[in-house]
């Protein structure tokens, strides 16, 4: 059904082809030199910040990736590594203190218009109006991204169904939904937008291990039907493993090694350990275990 | 740093990505309608807090009508109808200034503002949509007060211009939209406690509107404030077309503030919340707290 809805956008008026060009036509997402710090001093609201350096909390340090067209990005880190900051600059709601990050060709800062109807994120947090059911939330969200009341009215069960919610939980305030239902509603609203560029930022973190997997049997069925870009940050290393084409470790703020996974874990091989887990890898790049690395994290603002 | 770099150097590849909800004017009054329904779902999940908070506002304009009650009978009735209307027009435009003012404290508190300021809307859009749904909500709100109020007390209305009045609600609502513009810009600035903050501005546009009394009681140093207040302006046309029965021909004294103050205060509440949004994106103030 949802494959139906598809062609309809795809043939109906609610879609427009973007023309993108760039200088590399398979890259989806292409970040240079990313810098953003926090804090250093007091911030002006009508003149650009010059926070005083020694003060400053530097959360993404000069950050270059490139994602390729309907791939799957791990971006592997500590609590406080920047995971969640990197997501915030790619989905235009922070800016850069420098470096560029263009999605199809488009500059967040510059195109954020643009930029924003290619992208939707699905966070640690479900994020909903809480009292409100999923209908009435999704209902929201997607008028917010151009679906007509007639089409979301239509979908929005096909959706929440495929996801195995019962239609008569569809009307019933969200907070009586467990956490796992909550983040599979998540998804569905980030599905119902057709995103081509889908960032999730740690989405399986508390989930029991059905709802994991249900959430990455999603990922994968987004990505193949929908052509989607993804951009997966995590802490559960065999989840990465398994879902990603290629990883990124991040460790304060700084990219230490990406690659695919069977890279990184040939990397990380040596003579103890002749066959590492994506865990042992991490530890052999960052020189920490995660928890050693999340309890040396400074957790202030990333 | 400007953004230039990669993107910026000659482009040589070219290839489509098909991108769901192109731009557009419906696009746009879909979206706004999105806030409308939203708040509307709100209000219906949230009826217990409603009807507490209504019987609050039941309680409290009593317990100011009834000062008019304990007057002397030859004043009595002018009296009840002038703190009457204070009442009223209070509740309306306390109403329609928090439904805006409350537009970024709500969505913090929900943890929602992220996915709402990531949406592909314009700013604008936002705003319309939740103004539309305050002055709607703010008009039948004072409507069912209104009614509950003649429940215990006498409100002579034989010489009230109605269309008049309703003139001036929707003239007078549009400065108070620019104000709660303004006033949503706190809770984004400041994170913890932003939101308690703009009782500060209700709180003085209360003193200095002439809700309760004439501006003439006012120190002399203040009864300037209270007419740059748009209150001011709204109350007196509300009493005007109530009690005496005057028309818009009448009104110009009280229209034209009112006119100018709106189409100067949202503008600018625009200008002044985009700055500040744009700050908050500097910051990390975006993020969900609390």
């Amino acid at each position: 059904m949802i494959q139906t809805d598809q062609e309809e956008r795809t043939a109906g008026p609610l879609v427009r082809e973007i023309t993108t060009t760039d200088t590399h036509p398979h890259d989806a997402v292409v970040a240079n030199d990313l810098v953003k710090a926090f804090g250093g001093g007091s911030q002006r609201i009508f003149r650009r910040a010059k926070p005083a350096k020694k003060d400053q909390v530097m959360a993404v340090d000069h950050v270059s990736m490139r994602i390729a067209r309907n791939e799957i990005y791990g971006v592997l880190g500590a609590n406080g590594s920047g995971k969640s900051t990197l997501i915030r600059l790619l989905s235009t709601l922070l800016l850069p203190d420098s470096g560029t990050v263009g999605i199809f060709g488009y500059d967040v800062v510059r195109d954020e218009r643009i930029v924003k109807r290619m992208l939707n994120r699905v966070s640690v947090e479900a994020s909903f109006f809480k009292k409100l059911s999923p209908f009435e939330n999704l209902m929201y969200a997607t008028r917010l991204y151009g679906l007509t009341g007639a089409s979301a009215r239509r979908e929005i069960p096909i959706a929440l169904g495929r996801l195995g919610i019962a239609p008569d939980r569809m009307h019933r305030p969200l907070e009586q939904m467990s956490r796992g239902m909550q983040q599979k509603v998540a998804i569905a609203r980030a599905f119902l937008t057709a995103p081509v560029f889908l960032l999730l930022d740690e989405p399986t973190t508390g989930l029991d291990p059905r709802s994991k997997v249900d959430v990455q049997e999603f990922v994968l069925q987004l990505r193949r039907e929908h052509d989607a870009t993804v951009l997966l940050t995590t802490h559960d290393m065999a989840e990465a493993d398994a879902l990603c084409d290629r990883i990124a470790i991040l460790d304060r703020g700084r990219v230490v090694v990406e690659g695919t996974p069977e890279e990184l874990k040939a990397q990380a091989a040596s003579h103890d350990i002749p066959e590492p887990t994506m865990e042992d890898a991490f530890m052999v790049f960052t020189g920490r275990s995660l928890e050693e690395a999340e309890q040396d994290e400074e957790p202030a603002a990333r | 740093m400007g953004y230039g770099g990669e993107l910026a150097s000659p482009r040589k590849g070219k290839f489509t990505v098909a991108v769901f909800n192109p731009p557009g004017i419906a696009r746009e009054v879909r979206a706004s309608y999105a806030f409308v329904e939203r708040n509307m779902n709100l209000v219906k999940r949230y009826w217990g807090w409603e009807i507490a908070f209504f019987l609050y506002t039941i309680s409290s304009s009593l317990s100011v009508i009834y000062i008019g009650e304990a007057q002397d009978p030859a004043r009595r009735g002018e009296l009840v109808l002038t703190l009457g209307i204070g009442t009223l027009v209070w509740a309306y435009l306390r109403s329609v200034f928090d439904s805006i003012s409350e537009m970024i404290s709500w969505e913090r508190w929900e943890g929602t503002i992220e996915y709402t300021f990531m949406a592909p809307i314009s700013r604008l859009t936002h705003m319309l949509g939740t103004a539309l749904f305050s002055i709607v909500y703010g008009i039948l709100r004072t409507a069912a007060l209104f009614v509950a109020l003649a429940l215990f007390v006498d409100l002579d209305l034989s010489r009230a211009n109605f269309l008049a009045a309703l003139v001036v609600t929707l003239v007078g609502s549009l400065s108070f939209l620019g104000i709660g513009i303004m006033a949503s810009i706190l809770p984004l600035w400041f994170t913890e406690r932003g939101a308690e903050m703009t009782f500060m501005i209700s709180a003085i546009l209360l003193l200095i509107s002439g809700v309760y009394y004439p501006i003439s009681v006012l120190p002399d140093w203040l009864e300037p404030l209270a007419r740059l207040s748009p209150a001011t302006y709204f109350l007196d046309g509300i009493r005007r077309t109530v009690i005496s029965g005057q028309g818009l021909a009448q009104l110009g004294d009280v229209l034209l503030p009112l006119l100018v103050m709106g189409v100067l205060s949202i503008p600018l509440g625009v200008w002044v919340f985009l700055r500040v949004e744009t700050y908050a994106k500097r910051t990390g103030r975006l993020k969900r707290n609390g």
